[in-house]
């Protein structure tokens, strides 16, 4: 607290005149003019290091070495292989699998994301009545655990659950949750409403930024409520929407929870597995970290590419 | 008089497509929330029927409603003990998040000093890390080389200080006006001085949507806590059910309804804590966060 009164003081009681001035000046050009900043912003600039930096690097570093888990201390060497692990994770079609799956997977939750929070929010955004618990309603299962929606989601589409019974014969066969053309579409259809809400409320943010003259002039030149919505509505929210699509493909990318209880561990024969599932698998499970981070490298290149492209596509149009 | 026959015509046309425009917006916003919440009803029942009952009719049961499933599930699961370690799990995260989020906040929104804007940098890069990529060196950090495997401290570590808190507390203290700073300095208060007793009880609103936000992510999350936690006696209330769904369910007498009755033990504090503050929960606290 000292430093903080000296440096905010030009003229400290002890040393006042030109020559103890200087010193204070020169030092806070080097540490800043409140360099107590430092000491109060530290603990979470190294906890930033310490969680996010080291073990990012750590991670490409893991991948380009022959690295399995020794006990804490022991020397042991862990030779550079150089894409080794890259190699065998591609080559691996458990790995090829989990990939496809996680785009099918986005292809039918980030559209389905988009258009539904879309219009919940533009519908929530008038002042209606019961706003108020409607937000809430769409809000409750983001706030709520995976494990526990999932408990319910498995009981609703169980072999004999109430989803079967309510569809009488026209329920799959064999039913949802273990059949393989079915399994992952109900991971995705479960993700989008688990995360619809927090979704609403960035474009519930999103439109409070569109000015109101804009539907005001839309309407006076006849503009229906569709027409108004493309015109107005989609092209003012357009820097959320790219935040939606890259929220929710990160949010797809990190699926573990749902493929390891919902289809009990990425069933039937694989049809759900997603890449940090089989992360876990061959990383923790069987031993091979090094494998393990490699599948996690290529997850991120490809999630930052497709942040990458839908940036670029919605933000020329 | 034109003018006016022209304005009055509009204001009854707004009226009236505001009439028609909201009927359908109700019925549908009403029919999807409906549709939000059935599940989290559903789980209500579910939990209290003695024999699952999956046929349609079954969802507005009318007799055999018990609690013995919440028994079975504590037979199980020790609810309280799972209880009490999502407790320090997550008040371990809300304290850390809490003193050092309100810190570095404070310093990234009112002081100057070396290293401020890397730090702010560093910060809106993290939000794009994805976690599951650092699992892996997390776990061989956190278990292997410092042996924090079931230890409290180990499933803390990891989301000690949440960088949205952070954001939240950092955005309500830049909208604090500068000349309540600058006189208090000028009174010769010392910075921690002026954060405790100035600027801390402005932003109440700010902790306590902080506090919300932070609670929801310790308390609900799975993949860390199953990974470093094999113990069953330090496993918070979502791993210990979790593992009951993919271990021991199939040997029980009922386990949807003992499934179900975990779920419900799970879900209800946050659920409560949500409705009860939901007003914290408004687009413009969060919006400010998420966004920066």
């Amino acid at each position: 607290m000292t430093t903080a009164t000296v440096a905010t003081d030009p003229a400290p009681a002890q040393g006042s005149g030109r020559p103890a001035r200087r010193p204070t000046r020169r030092l806070a050009r080097i540490v800043g003019r409140q360099p107590l900043g430092i000491a109060f912003a530290a603990p979470y600039a190294v906890f930033l290091g310490a969680i996010f930096a080291y073990p990012l690097g750590l991670a490409v570093w893991i991948s380009f070495h022959d690295y399995f888990f020794a006990a804490p201390g022991a020397q042991v060497a862990r030779p550079f292989v150089g894409l080794d692990n890259y190699r065998s994770a591609v080559t691996d079609p458990a790995v090829r699998r989990s990939f496809v799956n996680v785009a099918e997977f986005l292809v039918i939750n980030v559209p389905l994301t988009v258009v539904l929070s879309l219009l919940l929010a533009t519908a929530l955004n008038a002042a209606i009545r019961g706003r108020t618990f409607l937000r809430v309603a769409y809000f409750v299962p983001y706030i709520t655990a995976s494990v526990a929606v999932v408990a319910v989601w498995l009981f609703l589409f169980s072999e004999n659950g109430m989803v079967n019974h309510l569809l009488g014969g026209l329920a799959p066969d064999p039913s949802w949750l273990v059949n393989s053309g079915l399994a992952m579409p109900v991971i995705a259809f479960f993700v989008t409403w688990k995360q619809l809400g927090f979704f609403i409320l960035l474009y519930l943010s999103a439109l409070q930024a569109v000015p109101r003259e804009l539907y005001e002039s839309a309407s006076v030149d006849g503009a229906g409520k569709f027409r108004s919505l493309m015109n107005v509505t989609v092209p003012g929210v357009r820097p959320a929407t790219t935040l939606v699509v890259i929220l929710a493909t990160i949010t797809g990318a990190n699926l573990f929870t749902e493929p390891y209880l919902l289809t009990n561990g990425g069933g039937p024969n694989g049809a759900s597995t997603s890449p940090v599932f089989v992360m876990y698998q061959r990383g923790i499970e069987q031993g091979n970290p090094d494998v393990a981070s490699a599948i996690g490298v290529l997850l991120v290149i490809g999630v930052l590419l497709i942040a990458l492209v839908s940036r670029r596509v919605l933000e020329r149009n | 008089m034109t003018q006016e026959l022209t304005q009055t015509r509009e204001i009854e046309q707004t009226r009236k497509r505001s009439q028609s425009r909201n009927t359908p917006r109700v019925v549908v916003l009403v029919v999807g929330a409906a549709i939000f919440l059935f599940p989290f009803y559903y789980m209500v029942i579910g939990s209290l029927q003695a024999k699952p009952d999956t046929s349609v009719a079954g969802v507005v049961p009318t007799h055999g409603l018990t609690l013995k499933n919440y028994a079975s599930i504590n037979d199980r699961v020790d609810l309280v003990r799972s209880l009490v370690n999502s407790g320090i799990f997550t008040g371990g995260v809300i304290l850390c998040t809490v003193v050092f989020g309100v810190l570095a906040g404070y310093a990234l929104a009112r002081l100057h000093f070396r290293g401020k804007g890397t730090l702010f940098a560093v910060m809106l890069l993290v939000q794009t890390v994805p976690f599951q990529l650092l699992i892996i060196p997390l776990y061989v950090m956190i278990v292997r080389s410092y042996g924090l495997a079931d230890s409290y401290l180990g499933m803390i570590l990891p989301f000690a200080i949440n960088s949205a808190a952070v954001f939240i507390f950092r955005q309500f203290f830049m909208q604090l006006p500068e000349d309540l700073f600058a006189a208090a300095r000028l009174d010769g208060a010392g910075e921690l001085r002026i954060l405790w007793s100035i600027a801390l009880p402005l932003v109440r609103p700010a902790l306590l949507t902080a506090t919300l936000l932070t609670f929801i992510g310790p308390w609900n999350e799975f993949l860390w806590p199953f990974l470093v936690t094999k113990q069953a006696d330090l496993q918070p209330l979502a791993v210990s059910l979790a593992n009951y769904i993919s271990n021991i369910a199939g040997r029980a007498a009922n386990p949807y309804g003992a499934i179900l009755a975990g779920a419900v033990v799970l879900a209800a504090p946050a659920v409560a804590l949500f409705v009860a503050f939901q007003k914290h929960f408004t687009a413009s606290d969060l919006g400010s966060g998420v966004k920066g």
